[in-house]
């Protein structure tokens, strides 16, 4: 998959050691990753593996200390600067002094769109997660489920190819978490965009990816990838089929296999 | 007295209303209510009586009956005892304390009823919440006039509210060009300026690394100065009218707006901020559409608390050199000549004053932090 197209996210030998008070942490030792055009990968493991600062430095609000990374070709600072990407963050991080509609309108105003162009990208996103009909509320008179399809519409408002994901349905029960992610399939599908999605379910990871990448703590590093073999549409209740309980077994085999409880 | 006959049939549901039971039989016991000759009639006395049993026994009406019987009741017979004890002044003896007392008691009950009721309708709500501090103030206003006639305190210590009303309503046109001078001028001016100033303060210490470690601390100084050491070198600087004065408010109004806006600018949160990053915002528009309006709160404690400091350093200032005008001139010529109520009446002119400066600021802020939790509510 990865040879037929051009990469969109690829890094070599990259680590990155925060200096602490404690001393030197090594939040990711020697990864490597190519991810194409077009696909869905999953980064999962356990707390302190650095999927997180993985997807931080994909989006330049971590330096890595070594190796190299570039996104859509360039480093990540120009990435950044182009707008290469929308960045949806574990909580909706919605402005409560605006709207729905003002909400996913502030990347557009910060990238000085006329008000009709604006206008009309609102509409559509609003639309794209059925949000329609809700702009005039206020972030906090809506659910946790749709304030973050809110943030998620406005990562999409700008129609960047690139979309970062970082636990966005971690705060959210599971019956609005299955709905949510049937959502986002739909979505990926309809926009054809390359999806970062940061989880620790492995369900969640199963069912939305066509590759996931498990990582490791301690240093935070990649343990293993797993190409999904399922198809592209994807019924919820494909979680209960063989071939889906396979590729868990997998991840959760990975999992353990990195993450040693014995010491 | 046909009222100790009924006095049996009273049955209170409050503590309040025992209590005022027990005064009313203390009051008959140490009768009369006055010293000096005329004292208070029959008739009045009896109706001063049965006004506090009625509001007693209120309680057993319906709470809205009640309510209004518990009100009348309880002011009709304080005003009846103001009354009377006018030519009786500083005659009055233990039996009239505890007839306001038994009155100030069943005040407060009818209050704790007021506070209870939940109205449906929402001007009635509004009327509610006015109602029940105004009740509150007016009792202050009641037992201050009580105690200062009936004890014939002299009036150089503290003159009656009604003395101070008086020389309210006839000093308006004084009143009123002190207030021109004092608060048009001098408040106005110098709380606009040395909030804008310590607000561009604020903005510049955040965009310019070096200014905050240097001006923070000399603006820490700047506002531990004693305003009176200072003000009297801003009347040598700017002369005698307003503008020395508003130069105090700008110093007094400058720290505040300071040290909250900094403070202010900070309180953004971090994944606000990274979003903000990742649309490579630029400082100014990371300013404006997001660390200005999550400053708000804190700008307007600021603007909140200044509302107050500026009358205090505007009054205070005048103390140091004025044009025969201004309230802190009058308040301190006026001591002098011993026109207490005078100087009483331009605090209560202060007050009020600076109650509706707070509440115009207080009003602002609730329309433009509407989104706070502290606002609406959860």
């Amino acid at each position: 998959m990865t040879g037929t197209s051009p990469a969109v996210v690829s890094a070599s030998k990259l680590g990155l050691t925060f200096q602490t008070s404690d001393g030197p942490v090594q939040a990711l030792s020697n990864v490597d990753l190519t991810i194409g055009k077009g696909e869905f990968v999953s980064f999962i493991g356990p707390s302190g593996c650095g999927k997180t600062t993985l997807l931080r430095v994909i989006a330049d609000l971590e330096k890595p200390t070594s190796g190299t990374i570039s996104v859509n070709g360039m480093t990540p600072e120009q990435a950044r600067q182009c707008r290469a990407y929308g960045y949806v963050f574990q909580a909706a991080a919605l402005y409560p002094w605006r709207t729905i509609e003002r909400n996913v309108a502030l990347p557009l105003e910060i990238m000085g769109l006329s008000k009709a162009e604006q206008a009309a990208r609102i509409k559509r996103t609003l639309d794209l997660v059925n949000l329609g009909g809700f702009e005039q509320k206020y972030p906090w008179q809506l659910s946790g489920g749709m304030q973050q399809r809110a943030s998620i519409a406005r990562a999409l408002a700008f129609d960047a190819d690139l979309l970062l994901m970082d636990e966005p349905f971690g705060a959210l029960d599971e019956i609005v978490r299955d709905h949510l992610n049937q959502q986002l399939l739909e979505l990926w599908e309809r926009t054809n965009k390359t999806i970062c999605f940061v989880t620790h379910s492995i369900p969640e990871a199963v069912y939305l990816s066509t590759r996931i990448i498990v990582m490791s703590p301690r240093p935070g590093r990649v343990s293993d990838v797993i190409e999904s073999t399922l198809p592209k549409q994807r019924p919820l209740d494909i979680r209960e089929t063989p071939e889906f309980l396979a590729i868990a077994a997998r991840v959760r085999d990975g999992l353990r296999a990195g993450h040693s409880y014995e010491d | 007295m046909s009222d100790l006959l009924s006095l049996s049939s009273i049955t209170p549901r409050s503590w309040q209303g025992y209590a005022a039971l027990a005064l009313l039989a203390g009051a008959i016991l140490l009768w009369p209510l006055v010293d000096a000759a005329p004292g208070y009639g029959v008739a009045i006395a009896a109706l001063i009586f049965l006004l506090l049993l009625l509001a007693i026994e209120a309680d057993n009406f319906t709470p809205a009956i009640g309510v209004v019987l518990l009100f009348l009741g309880a002011h009709g017979a304080a005003w009846l005892l103001l009354a009377g004890i006018t030519g009786n002044e500083g005659t009055a003896r233990a039996s009239f304390y505890l007839l306001l007392a038994a009155a100030w008691l069943l005040a407060w009950r009818c209050v704790t009823v007021l506070s209870a009721l939940r109205p449906t309708s929402r001007w009635a709500a509004t009327a509610l919440r006015l109602i029940i501090p105004t009740i509150f103030g007016a009792w202050i206003l009641i037992i201050w006039e009580a105690v200062t006639r009936g004890a014939g305190i002299p009036f150089i210590l503290l003159p009656p509210p009604s003395a101070i009303g008086v020389r309210i309503a006839n000093s308006l046109p004084v009143l009123a060009a002190d207030v021109r001078q004092t608060i048009f001028k001098a408040v106005i001016f110098g709380y606009v300026v040395g909030s804008g100033a310590g607000f561009l303060a604020a903005i510049a210490a955040d965009r310019v690394p070096f200014l905050r470690r240097g001006l923070l601390p000399i603006g820490n100084m700047v506002s531990a100065l004693p305003i009176i050491g200072v003000a009297p070198i801003m009347v040598m600087w700017f002369g005698f009218d307003w503008q020395s004065k508003a130069a105090v408010v700008i110093i007094m109004t400058f720290f505040p707006m300071l040290v909250n806006t900094v403070a202010g600018l900070a309180a953004s949160g971090h994944m606000e901020r990274d979003l903000m990053r990742t649309y490579a915002s630029s400082y100014w528009q990371t300013l404006f559409k997001l660390r200005l309006p999550a400053a708000a709160p804190f700008i307007f404690n600021a603007l909140k608390i200044n509302s107050t400091l500026a009358l205090i350093g505007a009054i205070v200032a005048e103390f140091f050199g004025t044009p025969v005008v201004g309230m802190g001139f009058r308040i301190s010529t006026e001591v002098g000549r011993m026109n207490i109520d005078m100087v009483w009446a331009e605090i209560a002119v202060a007050a009020l004053a600076g109650s509706v400066f707070y509440g115009v600021v207080a009003l602002f802020e609730r329309a433009v932090t509407f989104w706070h939790p502290s606002v609406r509510g959860g």
